[in-house]
């Protein structure tokens, strides 16, 4: 009885985490090794920090960028349209939406990157016979066979992504907005769309991170990516180690910028959810 | 009007007529026929999968039938008389069709990324093209008529299931409809929190709003409902006062009802 009168004077004391621990130092072992190899490895880290800023370097930087948003445009727009004809009632756009998805996702990226590229073997002109026609080999470029190959790939996964999101949202959602006269597109722009994009950008961020890096893949058909330009260095200069650091590390800088631009995009998005977010 | 039965001079806000549903093998409604005259408030009583849902849902087009017709304020409703033959509208038609009927339904709906206000400005802006600010005063009056003017920048996620059927019923009333729908709209609240929305429903019942309200409070069907119908395997079993109804039932089945929903509630 004693015990239990004495019971609220006593502390309270934390659990301990040996596990946590642990675990910090095996880290900093690791780590210790990894930056030992490396300082005592035969790599010129006075060469890498030469090309960092190097002019053909941030032109490729530059082209990489920019690649990576035109596709992921593309693979928005083609991806939308194409989860909006699955969820449609009717069996045409709905067997087009699923036959899309099959072949974009079941064909390797890099044959689709070889397929357009030498589309020109195939097709020698492009265009409507009689009122306009073009040579393939000058519209096809390295860029224009990438920005197809990616996008419409890109577009596949980006409409399950968009679908899985609307299928995340209740249907009492879909009645309630035409129980006050709204038409499917209103509805979907308004009040469904805006529910999935909370669902949807986690790994669309996780799909957009992996195109910037698949965009390295275009240096096969000639297109001036970073990875491509750190390449043209080193076949004259040998350093290779040394340059492929270099794209490696806007590598990383690039896809520091997006996880802080998802996060952004994350709490805007789950407004009114609980998960954070303006109040 | 395409209808004319004679009795009457005024045209019925809901007219339905033999109006029939199967799901698969089930029938869901059978001959279903009333008439809801402007500013008549009818309560719909019946066990659960008696097709009182599916009919409410039948006047606002959440829901078809293969049977029957319906009309809303004289206007044929999903479909368009050619002939012999009913031809369906359009999804565009019937949007249009649904603006006179605001719908309450038994689990809130409201768009969770939105405000309370912007839930109820919503509907008049997107579908009636009106300006935001000219929308937002009436919305302010909404809320303040269901008492939760000071809730106006929350989220549905902070309010509670009492306050979020408030503003679901504002909402439906943005639209200005001429026939409010309320599908079991305090089955799912709290019991604690069923008083306050049948206290905003009474006022819109007193402000003369024609209402059609399937509902298993029947002490509130009794004391607001102008007629009170009880349903029980798709078909209008028993139509009278709420009086004759609930203390003078002439069917069997609806005695049974009665006598279990009371003794249990």
């Amino acid at each position: 009885m004693a015990e239990e009168l004495d019971i609220a004077r006593l502390r309270h004391v934390r659990r301990p985490h040996f596990g946590r621990i642990a675990a910090i130092v095996a880290i900093l072992f690791v780590a210790f090794l990894l930056v030992r190899a490396f300082a005592h490895g035969k790599i010129d880290w006075a060469t890498t920090w030469e090309f960092l800023f190097w002019p053909t370097i941030l032109w490729g930087l530059f082209n990489t960028v920019w690649m990576s948003f035109v596709c992921m445009a593309v693979g928005i727009a083609i991806g939308l349209a194409c989860a909006v004809a699955h969820a449609s009632t009717n069996p045409v756009l709905k067997g087009a939406a699923i036959f899309y998805a099959w072949f974009f996702r079941g064909a390797p990226v890099i044959l689709q990157l070889l397929i357009w590229f030498n589309l020109a073997l195939v097709f020698p002109t492009l265009g409507i016979p009689g009122l306009f026609e073009f040579k393939t080999v000058v519209v096809i470029t390295p860029a224009v066979a990438t920005i197809l190959s990616l996008g419409l790939n890109e577009g596949a996964y980006v409409s399950e992504i968009i679908r899985s999101g609307m299928l995340g949202v209740d249907r009492g959602q879909y009645e309630a907005a035409k129980a006050m006269g709204m038409t499917n597109g209103t509805a979907l722009r308004r009040i469904i769309l805006p529910q999935a994009m909370r669902i949807v950008v986690p790994p669309l961020g996780n799909e957009f991170i992996g195109l910037v890096k698949m965009t390295a893949l275009a240096s096969i058909i000639g297109f001036g990516d970073v990875v491509r330009s750190a390449q043209d260095i080193y076949y004259s200069n040998a350093k290779v180690i040394e340059l492929l650091m270099v794209p490696t590390f806007w590598f990383l800088v690039v896809v520091t910028v997006l996880t802080l631009g998802q996060r952004v995009l994350e709490r805007r998005f789950g407004r009114g959810f609980g998960t954070g977010g303006a109040r | 009007m395409t209808r004319t039965d004679g009795t009457s001079s005024v045209t019925p806000v809901v007219s339905a007529v033999k109006v029939g549903k199967k799901f698969g093998g089930h029938q869901a409604l059978a001959d279903v026929t009333m008439d809801v005259m402007p500013g008549e408030v009818v309560c719909i009583i019946g066990p659960s999968g008696s097709g009182k849902t599916t009919f409410l849902r039948c006047i606002n087009q959440l829901e078809s039938f293969d049977s029957g017709g319906l009309w809303l304020d004289g206007e044929l409703l999903g479909y368009r008389r050619v002939g012999e033959a009913l031809h369906p509208l359009s999804d565009k038609e019937i949007a249009r069709q649904r603006r006179k009927t605001g719908m309450v339904f038994q689990r809130f709906n409201l768009f969770p990324h939105m405000t309370a206000l912007e839930n109820v400005t919503e509907a008049p802006v997107q579908v009636l093209r009106r300006r935001r600010d000219e929308v937002h005063d009436a919305a302010m009056l909404l809320l303040d008529r269901v008492g939760l003017a000071h809730k106006a920048g929350a989220y549905p996620s902070e309010l509670s299931g009492g306050q979020q059927q408030r503003i679901a019923i504002a909402r439906a009333l943005a639209m200005q409809p001429k026939l409010m729908l309320f599908d079991e709209p305090t089955s799912a609240l709290d019991p604690e929190l069923v008083g306050e929305v049948l206290a905003v429903m009474r006022d819109l019942a007193a402000s003369g709003m024609t209402m059609i309200v399937v509902t298993h409070e029947l002490g509130f069907a009794r004391e607001v409902g102008d007629r009170v119908v009880f349903m029980d395997q798709g078909r209008v079993v028993e139509t009278g006062t709420a009086t004759e109804l609930m203390n003078d039932p002439k069917e069997a089945r609806t005695r049974n009802f009665l006598k279990t929903a009371f003794t249990r509630g």
